[in-house]
């Protein structure tokens, strides 16, 4: 089994995927967790600091996870085609440094990328390291929507 | 209605609390986070959140959901530049009793612009027991009620 460190090169950046933000999913996610008017409506939205419907900083979140999850999948399914096993990631202790560069219009395509920066063990924790990545996006224009550093448990 | 000059420093929003209900953390893990802890208790049970367990996205999520509930829906927000950090403490199991509070870190007014003011927060949402399951710090923008002299 590779670890993360020896599997991916530092400050490589690794596109995962991309979403589209339709009005409809922009809503439907707001309405559950982000009833801004901004969110909700076109009109009340072009009043706002935004001047037009955009979707929900968690919703833009979300994506990443969705993009990184169907990634990671891929990655484990081609690694064991050559015969190998993809670092055993477990679940996240949190995120730091997170911006929403820009917002995210209905009818924008995020694409979403992973560069890996670093990997440390954990000595009250034997087996577990934890790994620091960049995670972005960015929309159909090349803007920058989205950063965050994020920490990935492994075991090893 | 709460404008820039309703957050001082030292107020605290207290949330009402949600429960965890466990398709509702499957629906959310089914569309953006399908890892076999978020969405099955057996799964869940051989991971080391030790059951079926929210994605971390969806608790920050219902944050969201939890701090418009107690005071930002009814707010001149508009909106928010970014996270400081958020530390997913301890797991969120189904079942779970969620509740918190925002605290007002800090309030100034915008450099750029008259009518905003900039306020931080830091947000701890916790569970039944009191612990607390997520921990962060964000800014939020608001509308002044009186433009400054920036």
């Amino acid at each position: 089994m590779m670890t993360m460190e020896e599997f991916y090169a530092a400050r490589l950046k690794t596109t995962i995927g991309s979403l589209v933000f339709t009005a409809e999913d922009i809503i439907r996610f707001a309405r559950e967790f982000d009833p801004q008017p901004f969110h909700l409506d076109a009109e009340a939205a072009r009043h706002s600091l935004f001047g037009g419907l955009c979707a929900s900083g968690w919703h833009t979140c979300a994506g990443w996870m969705q993009c990184f999850v169907r990634f990671w999948k891929n990655e484990q399914r081609r690694l064991a085609a050559e015969g190998l096993r993809a670092p055993n990631l477990g679940p996240s202790p949190g995120f730091r440094d997170l911006k929403w560069l820009k917002p995210v219009y209905a009818g924008d395509t995020v694409t979403y990328s992973v560069t890996f920066l670093e990997s440390r063990t954990l000595t009250s924790k034997p087996g577990w390291r934890i790994n620091t990545i960049l995670c972005e996006g960015e929309n159909q224009h090349g803007e920058a929507v989205i950063r965050f550093e994020s920490k990935v448990i492994e075991f090893v | 209605m709460l404008y820039f000059e309703d957050f001082s420093e030292g107020r605290r929003f207290d949330y009402k609390p949600v429960e965890m209900k466990p398709t509702e953390m499957i629906a959310f893990a089914s569309e953006f986070d399908q890892q076999p802890m978020h969405l099955d208790e057996e799964a869940g049970k051989r991971s080391i959140l030790g059951g079926l367990a929210a994605s971390g996205w969806h608790t920050s999520a219902l944050g969201m959901r939890m701090m418009l509930d107690a005071f930002m829906g009814n707010s001149t927000s508009q909106g928010s530049p970014g996270i400081d950090f958020m530390d997913w403490r301890k797991p969120v199991m189904s079942g779970d009793i969620l509740t918190g509070f925002s605290l007002v870190l800090e309030a100034r007014r915008s450099n750029s612009k008259p009518d905003l003011g900039i306020v931080r927060f830091r947000n701890e949402v916790t569970n039944q027991a009191g612990e607390p399951v997520a921990v962060s710090e964000c800014s939020v923008l608001f509308r002044c009620r009186e433009k400054g002299k920036a």
